[in-house]
């Protein structure tokens, strides 16, 4: 079952269009990856998919568990099951990780008409996952992100995901600025996410991850479109090639850009 | 998806003030206007011994020769001394609280104010300030029994002339600044507490303040001492009426710590605020000090400043006695065209004395906030101490926030240490919220109460969680997340 279908998807930031028609596939319990050279679009697309305002989608259309993504709210979105791991972690000083994270969670089981959490219910699920992303009990009373190392900040995306649970998420460089040790524990923590219900898309720079997350499909952005898609093999090609060969390779005419 | 603008034209939409009603009782009031007749008018209704006309009256005639301070960070027009009334008061004077006019009560009732002692539930003792007087005070008998004092500032005079004697405008002298000196001359009621020496207040005492007639200037007089090792922790309510013309607020509180004495004093100011275009709404032009005057003894001011169109206040610490402590916590929100000049001052003179100042403004629509504080080391304050915070937190970009901090030292060995900062609520930060599934009126009331958490810390509970509600009302952000 297709869980997003994005169709023809073109949007601007500022003056500036930077998805210039973007097609794309995700059923559920795939596991895709997409690549591209720097300033390509991908976190554009991500954060379009995630609603950001100043994100102006100029065409085409998405489609999320067959509803229109783009009609919703950001919040209602995140209800759905959308989950973005953001490239920058904002840092939200005085709101405490656990309560802020027991809010999201509370108005996404609310949504889904389920009971909130009490403290204590909260408490023993969310001590669970902290070991398994290998965090200190003392992470969930400092402040979101507040001060948090870039590794404490990116594990922290990939805890809150496996707290919350998407459908679909959406991992936007999680693996940039982790060291070994944690690229594999932060890997392990979304491998263990893998679901028969769940997609999940994991925006990066390296094939690195991939060894640990392997993912069904791969996808080059290459300057506002998906320039070429293959299996597991094309991170690797990508790596020894890198992105001039797709350029050059890139199939069909590209409309050139205003 | 919500706009930015959207964002900020809910922030500045017109808020909601749930206590603008107004009570429909027959009040008795002094001819509009201010003159020694009103002041002896006044003095007699209260039936005063002489020797309070006397200060009202010199305080009456030195507000004569002074001129209102203008140093503020505040704007607004002309105030027409002479177009209001001093004295309103419900015809119907209750001798005890079951004489008090049902219609009270029933406001009362409206606002959540336990004034029945069945609200010992609350563990509240309660004097409530109805326009100029006092129409009860609950708990009286069971504070008695503990040597305690607690009752209308009238009835204080009556029946503990010496000590309010002693003890009043010490602190804030009738000619200590121009709205003091109005207040010293006109004031009608207000509250009066003594602790005795050894005892702990079981219960925080509680004044209601309410404006009710219209046209109407509010003056109350608070007194409270603790004395030798007593404690005491005063909590202070205010509500008005919506009103279209402005209303003027000129209190005073005076506070006393002697030996290893303490007083806890937190305000909830609500006033009405004005609406959303500042028309409307209470000056607040208030003096209040407390006097660490004891050895080892402690003065500690929290306020939540959320109402009135104009706000002018700096409740301060004379850190007199050796090893005396003052702290001043303050959350002031301004919305609409509200704004608000509000700060400290600590004043250290004896040897180790220790302030600390956590100042939290928060601007929204086209609020301005001015945080103002004075640090003073005198000669002689040996090892003084002062920490001082100052945050401002801006929602939105037509709001202002200001701080003009001052510190003057005359001790080599004091030590200070002073931070501040700026924040704005960032598109960044609510996007993240929201795509967390929160919205951005919860994500708002959230980093809103995490900036405010140092001060709300420092509120007895239950006023915590009714400062949480305020803020939220006060920026239009009555979300879900609880
Ligand atoms: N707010 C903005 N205003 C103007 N241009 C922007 C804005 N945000 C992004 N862009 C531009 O859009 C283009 C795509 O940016 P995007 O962040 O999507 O790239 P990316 O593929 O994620 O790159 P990277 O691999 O470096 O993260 C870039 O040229 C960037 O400068
Ligand atoms: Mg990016």
């Amino acid at each position: 079952m297709a869980l997003l279908e994005i169709k023809g998807l073109r949007a601007k930031v500022g003056d500036k269009e930077i998805l210039r028609g973007v097609d794309l596939t995700v059923n559920v319990g795939e596991v895709h990856a997409i690549m591209g050279p720097n300033g390509s679009g991908k976190s554009t697309l991500a954060n379009v998919l995630a609603g950001r305002i100043n994100y102006e989608v100029t065409g085409g259309t998405v489609r999320y568990d067959g509803k229109d993504l783009l009609a919703m709210k950001p919040e209602l979105r995140a209800r759905e099951g959308l989950f973005l791991a953001f490239q920058y972690p904002v840092e939200i000083p005085g709101v405490g990780n656990a309560y802020f994270l027991k809010s999201a969670l509370n108005s996404i089981r609310r949504h889904r008409g389920e009971e909130e959490l009490d403290a204590m219910d909260f408490m023993s699920l969310v001590t669970e996952k902290m070991k398994l992303l290998g965090l200190e009990e003392s992470f969930l009373g400092r402040s979101l992100n507040d001060g948090f190392s870039g590794g404490e900040k990116k594990r922290n995306e990939i805890f809150q995901m496996a707290v919350l649970e998407p459908r679909l998420a959406v991992l936007d460089e999680t693996d940039s600025g982790l060291d070994i040790d944690a690229l594999r524990v932060v890997a392990n923590g979304v491998n263990t996410m893998r679901a028969k219900d769940r997609a999940i898309v994991v925006v990066t720079h390296y094939q690195r991850i991939l060894n640990y997350i392997t993912p069904d499909f791969v996808h080059v952005l290459v300057n506002g479109r998906i320039a070429k898609s293959g299996g597991r093999e094309l991170a690797l090609e990508l790596e020894k090639r890198g992105y001039s060969w797709v350029d050059e390779a890139a199939p069909g005419p590209v409309a050139a850009g205003p | 998806m919500v706009t930015k603008a959207e964002l900020e034209e809910k922030y500045s939409a017109p808020q909601e003030y749930k206590h603008g009603f107004v009570t429909d009782i027959e009040e008795e009031f002094a001819p509009k206007g201010l003159s020694e007749d009103i002041v002896r008018y006044i003095s007699e209704k209260k039936g005063e011994p002489g020797w309070l006309l006397d200060w009202r009256l010199r305080a009456y005639r030195h507000w004569l020769t002074m001129k209102e301070p203008k140093w503020a960070n505040i704007h607004y027009g002309p105030i027409d001394y002479q177009d209001t009334y001093y004295y309103a008061a419900p015809k119907k004077k209750p001798a005890n609280y079951n004489e008090v006019d049902p219609e009270i009560k029933a406001m009362y009732e409206k606002l959540g104010i336990p004034l029945q002692e069945r609200a010992a539930l609350a563990g509240v003792a309660v004097d409530a300030v109805f326009d100029s007087v006092s129409v009860a005070t609950t708990f009286k008998e069971k504070l008695n029994e503990l040597g305690i004092i607690f009752s209308s500032f009238s009835d204080a005079v009556k029946e503990h002339p010496d000590l309010v004697r002693k003890w009043l405008g010490t602190v804030v002298p009738f000619n200590d600044n121009f709205f003091a000196a109005l207040n010293s001359a006109v004031f009608s009621d207000g509250s009066f507490a003594y602790i005795p020496p050894g005892v702990r207040c079981p219960m925080e005492l509680s004044t209601y303040f309410r404006i009710n007639a219209a046209n109407t200037g509010q003056f109350e007089r608070t007194l409270i001492i603790a004395d030798k090792g007593a404690y005491v922790s005063y909590l202070e309510g205010c509500t008005a009426p919506a009103r279209d013309e402005n209303q003027l607020h000129a209190a005073v509180v005076e506070l006393i710590a002697l030996d290893d004495g303490e007083v806890k004093y937190s305000t909830i100011q609500n006033w009405y605020p004005g609406d959303k275009d500042g028309k409307g709404g209470i000056y607040n032009f208030v003096t209040k000090r407390g006097k660490a005057l004891g050895r080892n003894s402690k003065i500690s001011w929290t306020q939540v400043e959320t109402g009135s169109a104009i706000t002018w206040k700096y409740p301060s610490c004379i850190l007199q006695g050796d090893n005396s402590v003052g702290e001043f916590y303050s959350v002031a929100v301004v919305n609409n065209r509200q704004q608000a000049d509000t700060g400290t001052k600590m004043l250290h003179i004896g040897k180790n004395t220790k302030s600390t100042i956590i100042s939290k403004g928060i601007s929204a629509g086209h609020g301005q906030n001015t945080y103002r504080g004075r640090v003073q080391i005198h000669k002689g304050a040996v090892n003084a101490r002062n920490y001082s915070q100052c945050d401002s937190l801006l929602i939105g970009d037509k709001c202002g926030a200001h701080t003009f901090p001052d510190i003057e030292v005359n001790e080599p060995t004091a030590q200070l240490e002073h931070e501040a900062s700026t924040s704005k609520i960032g598109d960044d930060q609510l996007f993240y919220c929201q795509q967390r599934g929160i919205t951005p009126e919860d994500a708002t009331n959230m980093i809103v109460n995490g900036f405010c958490k140092k001060v709300f810390l420092n509120l007895p509970m239950e006023f915590a969680v009714e400062a949480q509600k305020l803020l939220a009302v006060s920026l239009n952000l009555e979300g879900t997340v609880g």
